[in-house]
């Protein structure tokens, strides 16, 4: 037993077991071009939102396989209630239903051919309605904090993400994991520089091995495939740059400060899959880039992410409250409004490691019983699909 | 801290590390800079020789071209322009190695 074993929160119990923190009733577009059917219901029925996208026709293999696992993740998170989804035509539309309907939750699907966007938009919004009535009927139940899957990404990356809020974060995973938590680390291209270091936090030499054979993979299929120029202008981004990182290296090397000093992984994720039964630390191969890599790991079952930045990223999601976390003073001064933990006590030695990580174990707490995020409060969405290559 | 309340403007990971991150703004040529390791949070003296902004980084030691800045304990990219002790270290004197 640690002092963490007795914190509960509440949350919502899902028809599969899981727990949710949010309640949403989501409209969900197969493809893009059923983004206005789905805003318009959206608009029509108060307590429901569309998540419009750019992606669904036309892609084939892998690409498509993982973009109908982060609508199926999407749909199946336990802070979605409830689900309809629509599409241009009835057979993927189905299928992303069925993908959904194996949680147990309330799903329906409707395709606008051969009934157009107003008689489906009418149709859609009658269930939507009944959804509404039933899901703000949910109470919220107590639930152990264990229960709580939290993942992890940072954004706008300097020295102070380094110093102070990624390691904010990895304390946070050292006390925990071992409660029994889910978590979820990423951004396989920005590992790079630390890949050495990342492969000795796998928990087995041959999960390590298959994380370095991942690494690489992006490394030859991606990075060495496409670059134009010395990836100079990419890796550290301007916006590292001006807060002070040199080098890929330095970059990676502060971004892994995020599982902490003992944490290690015990298995690797395909983009937006699901941990499949084992409690624990995973990393999900993933874009660096902040909305899809958040996207893909909220489709993954993830309920809270917690996101270390330096120069103020300001990135949301529309079903996943994420936490904002800052150690740069000038950050706080002039996008406080952005800022749910501020650790930057930390660079004027006022404030411990392990205060820094109570202090974001008390947010996540506060979050799951329903506080609103700064990002929720200022209304970021970002739902970005990973689009692997060109569509057929 | 052992020097009471005074708030360090530099802070360096490792021991072993030969770079300091500035994290106060501000920080002008001349500043008798309070430096704070925080594995262990022991501290050290060192002036400042350029105008750095905060989040950037300073040498503690002269470099000279085809040195190695550490930091984190770790290899963090090659000097490519001789830099002196208390002086500015950043894209415009290192470089990765790796492209």
């Amino acid at each position: 037993m640690s002092k963490y074993s007795n914190l509960t929160v509440k949350a919502y119990r899902r028809e599969n077991g899981r727990v949710g923190v949010r309640n949403h009733v989501v409209i969900l577009p197969l493809d893009d071009i059923s983004n206005a059917a789905c805003e318009a219901v959206a608009n029509n029925i108060k307590g429901t939102m569309a998540i419009p996208h750019a992606y669904g026709r036309l892609q084939f293999g892998e690409d498509l396989e993982v973009h109908f696992r982060t609508l199926i993740g999407t749909g199946s998170n336990p802070n979605v209630a409830a689900c309809l989804v629509i599409g241009i035509e009835p057979s993927w539309t189905q299928r992303v239903v069925d993908g959904i309907a194996a949680t147990g939750k309330p799903v329906t699907g409707f395709a606008i051919e051969q009934n157009g966007d107003l008689k489906t938009i009418m149709d859609a919004s009658r269930v939507a309605k009944e959804y509404v009535h039933a899901a703000t009927e949910l109470q919220r139940e107590e639930c152990s904090i264990s229960e709580l899957w939290v993942s992890t990404k940072c954004g706008e990356s300097d020295t102070t993400t380094g110093l102070g809020s990624c390691p904010t974060v990895g304390n946070m995973y050292d006390k925990l994991l071992p409660e029994g938590i889910y978590g979820c680390f990423g951004e396989t291209s920005e590992i790079t520089g630390a890949e050495h270091i990342c492969q000795k936090r796998a928990v087995t030499e041959e999960v390590g091995e298959r994380w370095y054979k991942m690494w690489k993979a992006y490394q030859d299929d991606v990075i060495f495939a496409h670059q134009t120029d010395d990836l100079s202008d990419s890796q550290p981004t301007k916006g590292n740059i001006e807060g002070g990182l040199t080098t890929i290296e330095e970059k990676a090397l502060g971004n892994l400060e995020k599982i902490g000093r003992t944490s290690q992984f015990i298995d690797i994720l395909e983009p937006a899959e699901q941990p499949n039964g084992t409690p624990g630390l995973y990393f999900m191969d993933s874009s660096s880039a902040a909305a899809e890599c958040v996207t893909l790991m909220a489709a993954g079952g993830y309920v809270i992410h917690t996101f270390p930045t330096g120069q103020g990223n300001v990135v949301g999601n529309p079903i996943v409250p994420v936490i904002k976390i800052t150690a740069n003073p000038r950050t706080v001064r002039t996008m406080s409004e952005h800022v749910d933990v501020d650790v930057s006590g930390i660079l004027r030695r006022e404030m411990t490691l392990d205060d820094a990580g109570d202090e974001l174990i008390d947010m996540i707490v506060r979050t799951a019983n329903g506080r609103n995020t700064a990002a929720e409060a200022l209304g970021h969405r970002e739902f970005s699909m990973t689009k692997l290559y060109r569509s057929a | 801290m052992a020097e009471g309340q005074e708030i360090p403007h530099l802070l360096v990971h490792e021991h072993a590390d030969n770079v300091g991150v500035v994290v106060v703004e501000g920080l002008t040529a001349g500043t008798d800079m309070l430096c704070c390791v925080t594995h262990d949070n022991s501290t050290f003296r060192l002036t400042a020789k350029a105008d750095v902004p905060i989040g950037h980084k300073i040498a503690l030691k002269d470099f000279s071209t085809g040195d190695t800045a550490i930091k984190y304990g770790e290899d963090i990219g090659k000097i490519i322009a001789d830099i002196e002790k208390g002086g500015h270290l950043h894209t415009h004197n290192c470089k990765t190695k790796r492209w």
